[in-house]
Parts: C-alpha cells; sequence; structure tokens
C-alpha cells in the first residue's frame, strides 16, 4: 500500500555502553573514562530507527538517519544504512562540544531546518548516558509540532498519525497530525545490517576520513594542498554516493550563543563517584540463634512489628 | 510576588492526585523555607478542585487551579500552554516535576519554550551557593540538582545559574513524605487557561489503565531477590517471607531479565525507587543500578552466599549464607514471638 510517500528522520546518538562500566572502567576519583568504554547505538535509537523503517516500508518514502556527535559518530550512521536507512548526516563541530539537552535541540532543529521539514521526525525515548529523555520533547518544541513519547505502534490514518504510547498504568492511543516528533519506547525489535548493504555501505566515508587518510599518505604536502585534495576526493566519493555530508555549525546557520557549552543553561557542578556507605554493617552469623536475635532487635526498634 | 516562589506541577489522573505530587509539595516546602519564599502547586484538570487541599496539607501556601474541559486528560500541548503562561506572568524562581512518563513528556517541551535549564530525574534538590567559573559570577541561594547519570554510576549536581525558572524533574518515592497537616492556611487562584486550536490538534481516541500488579512505592517491608534466587520458584520462599512480615516482593533487574518475576516488581534505577523501613536483599549483588533504588532504605538486611558481594557492605546487617536456609530461620524466629 505505497500510496504516500512519507519524508521520515531518525536521530540517532552513538554512546559509551555504559552497562558495561567495570572496575577497569572507573578512574581513581571515582569517575568514568568514557575512552575505555565501547561507543555503541543508543539502544532506544535503534528502535526509532526500526519503526521509522517500519512505517517506510508500509507507506512508501525515505528514512534519513542524523547523529550530533565526534567524527567517529559515522559508525552508527554506517549502521543504520546497512539496516536499511537511505541517507545520513552527520552534525559534527567542535563549537557543539558540551551541549546540554536544550543546545543539542536548537543545534538539531536548526539541521532539521536546513533539510527541509519532514513528516515525522523519530527519536528513541532516552539515551543511555544521560537517560534524561529531554532532547526529543525540545526539539518537538523548536520545530513547533505537536510530539508524542513513549511510542510503541505508530499507522496511518486518513493522512494523520494513529500513535500507540505507554503511559504509567497501561497505554493511550493517540490521534496525531503530521509534522509531528515521536520518541519511540524500547522493546522494539532492530532488523539487523543487510549483508548487500554492509558490502556496499563500508566503502562510505566522510570528509574526516578523506582528510585523515591524505595526511597519512602524503606527510610533506601543503596545507592549501592538502585541502585542495580533500576536496576533489570528497567531490569523486560524492558522485559514486559514498560520502557522508558532515554539517558544521555554519552549514545550519546556528546561532552561536545557542550551541555547544555557551547556549546550554545548565552546568555541571560536580560530580562523584558512587561510593559504597560502608562501615556500618553489622555481621549477623547465619545460624537460628543469630537470625533470632536479629528478629528481635528489629522488633525491639519498631522495624518489625 | 511570585519572583519569590517555589513550584510543583500536581500531577493527577481521573481526580486522583500522584503520589509524586505530595512528595514534591513537600520538598518545595523545605526549600521554600530556606529561601524565604511560598509554595505554589499547579492543579490542571477538569473538575479537580478538591485535591486543593491535599497539596495545601502538604505545605502548599498557592494553589494555581486551571479548571478547563481541554485539561481533563493530560496532553502535552494544551499543558505546556497553561504553564508557561503562568511561568510568564509569575515568574516562580523554580518548578519541580515528577519524574513520571507525564513529567518527562511535559517538562522539556516547558523548558525549551522558555529557554531554561532542565535536569531529568533527580534523587535529592538542595538550595546552596554557586561560582560560576566561566562568568566569575557568585550566585546565592540557587538550585542544587543531584542526580544518577552514566547508568547510576556517577551522582552529579547540576545548576542553571543564568536561567530563571531553576526546573527539574524529580523521581517518584525518593523525596519523604511529610505528615500531612489538614489546618494549613491556603489560597486558591483561579486561572483561565487561554488555549487555542494549535494545542488541541492531538486527540485522545484510546485511554487504557490497568491496575498496578504491585506498588513497591507503599511497601514498608519489601524483602527483594536478586540474580542468587537462582529460578520462578525459588521466589516463592521470599513470597512467604513478604506474607509473614507484611510486605511486598522485589526484585533486581538480573532476577527480572532471567524471567524469575515481572518487571513491575523491580528496584534500582530503570524500575522503582524505594525507601521502605525494612529492605531485605536476598541474593542480590549490589550494582549500582540497583542499589541507586534502594539505598534509602531505613534498615537493609542483606543475604548472600558471596561475602565479596557489595550489597553486603552498605547492609546495616550482613548475612553471609544461603538464602534457602536464612530466609526460613527468619520466618521461625519471627514466628516464635
Amino acid at each position: 500500500m505505497k500510496t504516500v510517500s512519507l519524508n521520515l528522520i531518525v536521530l540517532a546518538k552513538q554512546v559509551p555502553d555504559t552497562k558495561n562500566v567495570t572496575g577497569e572502567t572507573m578512574k581513581e576519583d571515582g569517575t568514568v573514562n568514557r575512552q575505555a568504554l565501547p561507543a555503541i547505538f543508543n539502544p532506544d535509537d535503534l528502535c526509532a530507527l526500526e519503526l521509522a523503517l517500519t512505517v517506510r516500508d508500509l507507506y512508501g518514502g525515505t528514512v534519513t538517519i542524523m547523529s550530533m556527535g565526534p567524527p567517529r559518530a559515522v559508525e552508527i550512521l554506517r549502521d543504520a544504512l546497512c539496516r536499511g536507512a537511505d541517507r545520513a548526516i552527520l552534525l559534527s563541530d567542535k563549537l557543539f562540544a558540551a551541549a546540554d539537552t536544550l543546545a543539542t535541540s536548537y543545534t538539531i532543529s536548526k539541521a532539521i531546518a536546513k533539510l527541509g521539514m519532514p513528516d515525522i521526525v523519530f527519536c528513541g525515548r532516552q539515551a543511555i548516558d544521560g537517560d534524561t529523555a529531554q532532547v526529543g520533547p525540545q526539539l518537538a518544541e523548536k520545530l513547533h509540532v505537536p510530539q508524542a513519547t513513549y511510542v510503541k505502534e505508530v499507522r496511518l490514518e486518513d493522512g494523520h498519525l494513529r500513535v500507540t504510547k505507554d503511559v504509567e498504568n497501561g497505554y493511550e492511543i493517540l490521534r496525531i497530525p503530521m509534522p509531528a516528533l515521536l520518541t519511540v519506547t524500547a522493546g522494539i525489535q532492530p532488523r539487523p545490517p543487510a549483508v548487500k548493504r554492509l558490502l556496499k555501505y563500508k566503502r562510505l566515508k566522510t570528509i574526516f576520513d578523506l582528510q585523515s587518510e591524505l595526511k597519512q599518505k602524503y606527510p610533506e604536502m601543503s596545507k592549501e594542498e592538502l585541502e585542495r585534495k580533500t576536496e576533489e576526493e570528497a567531490r569523486a566519493f560524492a558522485e559514486r554516493d559514498l560520502l557522508i555530508p558532515v554539517w558544521t555549525a555554519e552549514d545550519i546557520g546556528a546561532n552561536s550563543e545557542r550551541i555547544g557549552l555557551k547556549g546550554s543553561p545548565t552546568r555541571v557542578k560536580k560530580v562523584e563517584g558512587v561510593i559504597l556507605r560502608g562501615g556500618e554493617s553489622k555481621l549477623i552469623p547465619a545460624t537460628e540463634a543469630g537470625i533470632a536475635s536479629l528478629v528481635q532487635e528489629l522488633k525491639a526498634g519498631h522495624i518489625l512489628s | 510576588m511570585a519572583e519569590n516562589e517555589v513550584w510543583i506541577f500536581a500531577e493527577q489522573e481521573d481526580g486522583v492526585l500522584n503520589s509524586v505530587a505530595l512528595e514534591l509539595t513537600g520538598k518545595a516546602r523545605q526549600l521554600a523555607n530556606e529561601l524565604g519564599a511560598k509554595v505554589g502547586a499547579l492543579l490542571l484538570g477538569h473538575h479537580c478542585e478538591a485535591l486543593a487541599k491535599e497539596l495545601a496539607a502538604q505545605g502548599a501556601d498557592s494553589i494555581y487551579l486551571a479548571d478547563h474541559p481541554a485539561l481533563r486528560y493530560y496532553r502535552t500541548l494544551p499543558y505546556a500552554r497553561v504553564i508557561c503562561d503562568l511561568v510568564r506572568e509569575h515568574k516562580p524562581q523554580i518548578v519541580i516535576y515528577g519524574a513520571t512518563v507525564v513529567g518527562r513528556d511535559l517538562a522539556p517541551r516547558i523548558a525549551s519554550e522558555l529557554w531554561t535549564g532542565l535536569t531529568a530525574d533527580c534523587t535529592d534538590l538542595q538550595i546552596g551557593d554557586y561560582d560560576d567559573p566561566f562568568t566569575e559570577k557568585h550566585h546565592d541561594q540557587i538550585l542544587y540538582q543531584i542526580r544518577p547519570a552514566f547508568g547510576g554510576n556517577v551522582i552529579a549536581t547540576i545548576v542553571g545559574p543564568n536561567h530563571r525558572p531553576q526546573m527539574a524533574t524529580v523521581r517518584e518515592g525518593v523525596m519523604k513524605l511529610v505528615p500531612a497537616d489538614n489546618h494549613r492556611p491556603f489560597q486558591t487562584i483561579h486561572v483561565t487557561p487561554k488555549i487555542t486550536d494549535a494545542e488541541e490538534v492531538v486527540e485522545i481516541i484510546e485511554r487504557h489503565r490497568t491496575e498496578r500488579e504491585v506498588d513497591l512505592r507503599k511497601a514498608q517491608i519489601i524483602i527483594s531477590g536478586g540474580a542468587g534466587v537462582g529460578s520462578k520458584d525459588g521466589f516463592d520462599l521470599l513470597r512467604e517471607l513478604a506474607n509473614v512480615l507484611g510486605g511486598a516482593v522485589g526484585a533486581s533487574r538480573a532476577a527480572v531479565d532471567a524471567g524469575y518475576i515481572s518487571k513491575a516488581h523491580q528496584v534500582g534505577q530503570t524500575g522503582t525507587t524505594v525507601r521502605p523501613r525494612l529492605y531485605i536483599a536476598c541474593g542480590i549483588s549490589g550494582a549500582v543500578q540497583h542499589r541507586a533504588g534502594m539505598q534509602e532504605s531505613s534498615k537493609i538486611i542483606a543475604i548472600n552466599s558471596n561475602p565479596d558481594a557489595p550489597i553486603l557492605s552498605i547492609a546495616h546487617y550482613a548475612i553471609i549464607g544461603d538464602l534457602n536456609q536464612v530466609i526460613p530461620m527468619m520466618i521461625r524466629a519471627y514466628r516464635g514471638h
């Protein structure tokens, strides 16, 4: 039933795998050493991608995957293309660094404005590094579109979205006009990367890849020459559909007061490692007598009645 | 005048306040006392005025009541419209929300419209001074928003020195309920919502609600099991102890992921945060993500056969042994008296 052509955008984040924090990945001051953790596709964002691909497969259209992050975040874009996305864009600029959720949503809204307003924006419910779940609703506001969060299912019904979303003790079905933004809840099984696409997209490059490769190949080359050669290469890759575009703050026309640390109203005052309280523990022998005296003590202290 | 107010969003559904609304009011009262400020509660809905006195009993001075058919059920756009308008008019210095499905949908939408900061899922709020290293400005008495981050592996203190209101969502169950004072005076401020067609574009077609299978937040005694329980049937022994002591059964993520018990029982950062009078951790190693959800319990007993299990060091009473032997001993000891 491919009657409409939907323009779909999926936002994804590359995150440190916080579920695998071990002793070795903790620094001496008790904070986490991000570099020591593997970088992965944020799990909820994979669910968002899957839901977008399902919608595209049902109704027709294109899925664009977009990520804001350092150059290496291109890894998840490549992964998304292999799973079926049609197009990828990386937002990367040192000026974006240390953005909080508000500055991030502003930045992404500018990139979407450059791209043209899609019919649906899909985000994961939350990212495992911050667990804030804020960028989705903030972006919806910046784009002036309605939102639905914790979405499990979406269908098209006479030009509107019919969305099933989780609420505290149950679920609701909403009717929402397009364009709209949906944040997708965990629990949707993403499709695996397709082998044919893996072969095609492993040659994908960004401008960063080309730059560093040329630098390595021609260490003596002047800066101007290197720039010229990089541009030449980039054009050749783009012609073969093998270049992932990288957009900077300038490309998207972002106000420098609104991005990165400068554009972030929140500040991290202090970060502490979680330390075990310890020290006040009382060892109770695992014997009838030991347990009986513990129960007695709890009763005396009105902990047990 | 309201520039000197601390506000809370009083989430309600079908005429019943979410318990987090009462927890927030108590916390706001404490913050307001430190700041010499007043507490305002935002009560949105239809025919819900009766809830005002419950909020007042927890410490609210003013109830901003927006009663309108369009606000009967929670929808993002009308609720955000009303609250943004109220904030612009009255300029409270702090607004806090429960970190519920509704609060996490609403608060970021409002923060974006108001261009102010928002910290998600706080487990504590405090008032303190802040010296901004960037502007070198000193800020008196601002809101410290304290939350676990990085999968619960670190605790971060976040501030929003240059933007008002300072906003945060707060986890359910972490702020202590204060005893209700039904004689506190309060005023109800009737608000006329300005809801236009633009906020009415989303329609709720169906609502489905199920009873909570278990409400751990209300339990005073919780018997929790982890991977060490070993099987689905293994939880029967924990249920028996819970019956005897009059408690509820909880679980760690490991036990839930292993399929021993349903997710509704999960305690921890991705489950329910609890602070019962007594928490008995059986066969739970004590991952950070679990501890984040239970370490505020008044008394903790840990039963574990592994003497190196981290849970033993945060427990008030550590029992190194097999839970299948220790739990029956507890039942016998309790019944014996």
